[in-house]
């Protein structure tokens, strides 16, 4: 498939939200009049040098960043010990340690920035949608830090299998509601926001989780994500004097991976990889890989991949991974896919539970269950790039709260 | 071209009433149940047919609306069968206005041109689909006025002054107002308000101005149907029926009675108000 490429692949989206065919404004009338309030105070917001110096700060001091940019050497020895692997193969492999930022996962980047224009705009109530519970947390935590009540709809399933999260939102002082309709996974805790937010419209401020939604979230997600891709340009060309030559990640609705790749989109011989959740196997149906087993479709306020029926009904998506377990992906994903810029693969339960259990014990990271997909993919490729190949994968959080979720799966195989 | 909308609104203004807009959800709980509830409709009392197409996300409706849509899916319902039942009223109505309501992504899978083309063949005046703002109108808006439907526009409180003529550009047939903000089935509107928030409406369009949500029984309908040219009602049907159906929630004896009395019941409501506002 030929695809005339742009001349650049970071100017999206157009004015009117769209990557391409995907992207848009696709809500209710009653939310258009809030999405163009929020896009003007975006824009205000992203031109003021005291919102960016603030931001900084935080970042700094409370989330703690710069997240370090670590040679994984065991990791990277194993995959050069694979029998099948010449003596001069096997990428050197470095992790982006998203893990360590306050909250334990990437998700608190956004949240502060989304939170402190909440702030900026005058809004005094917070609400958000949850699915692992990692962007929950991070809502919480900001709303306590910023003095903001704070309201997390959560599928019910994923209140029983994240439960520690649950308690941590509780904890931060967050009303957490569980959500019964539907599939009662993420999917469903966005409509019940989406109904909240129509019906609380002057006070309420949403706070997106994902690189998904009507425009500007998923510029504006993009935006605030991209300081991990920022941060990993710098520190790779301090450790190795140059850029990386293969970047990969794992994607649900693609905030985490969207916020590395977007600073390398434009430097064309840089691979990057995007790894969806595969469930029991994109054969099965039991998956939630929007790009491998989906198709164009409108949810949630914007076009992209979606996995569905024939009649356009949404079907529920299955992974491991409360993370990862969303019918749809970020609309700058889809174009990206259908540009052929990045490429997206897919790894299952089985896989990223393996990857999970391997990369705990050669590097003493625990890493959640959704970079746990982009690490089983890494086994695979990595063995096939030469020794100097410099590759960055993005552990985007820690797996703590999955502990449970992998015992039980790990017994349930061995019954 | 006049539309069987556009006739039916103009037939009321000249009998000095408001009119009663139903909404049921198509295949809700099966699809002969919710034929016969449509082809009942009109002798009971209304005088628009909004018949929902049932989608899985519903991110505008409140419970009772999504659970009518959860069982006509489970019902079998899906875009083919909500045309083949227009037809099939048709065949006995060619007067009633029938607008089909739902979310656009059934509608972008089935084809924007096939669906246009498939619902004004069976007999469809226009369309109400939620997630579609005036910042989409090349998806279907536009499309659909050149197919010769209706496009009917959502107006809700949050639409200013400002943004009042985008929304009514390009709306044909009747505008939707919102009453309230928030899901369908939500509290019920004050009937003061809503007069003036249809008088602002009115300095804005010639087009006639229907109100929903949150309109349940005759008392409440009366309140809207004074100030307003046409008074939508729906969650309270869905509601209605929900409440006939067995304990598998399979359609009774009784289920569209139960559906149609009650349209009776707010048809008089409707009547026996007094025009408030400009005609």
């Amino acid at each position: 498939m030929s695809v005339q490429q742009p001349n650049s692949f970071r100017t999206g989206p157009d004015e009117r939200g769209h990557f391409g065919i995907y992207g848009g404004r696709f809500v209710a009338e009653t939310l258009m009049p809030l999405i163009l309030d929020l896009e003007k105070a975006y824009a205000q917001a992203k031109a003021d040098p005291a919102f960016q110096k603030e931001m900084d700060g935080h970042l700094a001091t409370y989330v703690g960043r710069p997240s370090p940019l670590y040679f994984a050497e065991r990791l990277t020895e194993h995959c050069r010990s694979v029998k099948t692997v010449s003596g001069l193969m096997g990428a050197k492999i470095y992790f982006k340690r998203e893990e360590l930022n306050h909250t334990g996962a990437h998700k608190v980047n956004n949240v502060l920035g989304q939170i402190m224009l909440a702030k900026r705009m005058g809004k005094t109530r917070i609400i958000a949608e949850t699915g692992a519970g990692m962007h929950g947390v991070a809502t919480a935590t900001l709303c306590a830090k910023f003095g903001l009540p704070c309201i997390v709809y959560m599928g019910e399933v994923d209140v029983e299998r994240q439960k520690p999260n649950v308690l941590r939102m509780k904890m931060l002082g967050a009303e957490v509601r569980g959500v019964t309709s539907g599939s009662k996974t993420l999917k469903d805790a966005m409509n019940e926001a989406l109904r909240d937010w129509v019906t609380n419209v002057a006070d309420t401020f949403y706070c997106i989780g994902t690189v998904a939604g009507p425009h500007p979230y998923p510029a504006m997600v993009r935006d605030f994500q991209s300081i991990i891709g920022r941060e990993t340009r710098e520190q790779m060309l301090a450790a190795e004097g140059r850029l990386p030559d293969s970047l990969i990640a794992c994607i649900g609705g693609g905030s985490n991976a969207m916020g590395l790749f977007h600073p390398f989109l434009d430097e064309r011989g840089i691979e990057i990889y995007g790894v969806e959740a595969a469930g029991h196997g994109i054969a099965s149906g039991k998956h939630a890989a929007s790009i491998a087993g989906g198709r164009p479709g409108v949810l949630h306020g914007n076009r992209t991949y979606l996995l569905m029926d024939d009649d356009g009904q949404i079907e529920e998506a299955h992974s491991i991974s409360a993370g990862l377990d969303y019918p749809g992906i970020g609309p700058e994903h889809a174009w990206l896919n259908d540009m052929g810029r990045v490429k997206f693969l897919s790894a299952t339960d089985d896989e990223a539970v393996a990857a999970f259990q391997l990369v705990s014990r050669l590097e003493g990271i625990i890493p959640a269950l959704e970079p746990a997909h982009a690490l089983a993919k890494v086994f695979d490729i990595a063995p096939t790039k030469p020794k100097d190949h410099l590759m960055v994968v993005n552990v985007s959080g820690r797996g703590d709260k999955d502990l449970a979720s992998v015992e039980a799966f790990l017994e349930s195989k061995t019954k | 071209m006049t539309t069987r909308i556009e006739k039916r609104f103009a037939a009321l203004k000249a009998e000095g009433r408001a009119a009663l807009v139903t909404f049921t959800m198509a295949g809700d709980p099966d699809y002969d149940t919710s034929l016969a509830i449509a082809q009942a409709l009109p002798k009971a009392g209304a005088d628009l047919i909004e018949l929902g197409m049932p989608f899985t996300d519903p991110m505008a409706d409140g419970p009772a609306i999504q659970a009518a849509g959860v069982r006509a899916l489970k019902g079998g319902q899906r875009m083919t069968k909500t045309l083949q039942m227009v037809r099939e009223f048709r065949k006995g109505d060619d007067a009633t206005p029938i607008v089909l309501m739902g979310y656009y992504n059934p509608i972008y899978i089935y084809g924007v041109d096939k669906f246009l083309a498939d619902a004004k063949a069976a007999g469809v005046d226009g369309l109400i689909v939620v997630d579609l703002p005036p910042e989409e109108d090349e998806e279907l808006c536009l499309p659909a006025l050149k197919a010769g439907l209706n496009f009917i526009r959502l107006a809700t409180p949050t639409t200013d002054d400002k943004r009042l003529p985008a929304v009514l550009n390009n709306t044909s047939g009747f505008v939707y107002y919102v009453s309230i903000t928030g899901i369908t089935g939500s509290a019920a509107p004050d009937a003061a308000k809503v007069s003036m928030a249809v008088a602002r409406i009115k300095r804005h369009t010639a087009l006639p101005v229907a109100v929903g949500f949150g309109v349940k029984n005759a008392e409440s309908a009366r309140g809207i149907a004074g100030g307003a040219d046409g008074v939508v009602v729906g969650s309270a049907l869905v509601e209605a029926l929900r409440q006939s159906l067995d304990q598998n929630g399979k359609a009774t004896v009784g289920t569209t009675k139960a559906v149609t009395d009650l349209v009776a019941d707010i048809a008089q409501g409707v009547r026996s108000a007094r025009r408030v506002a400009a005609p």
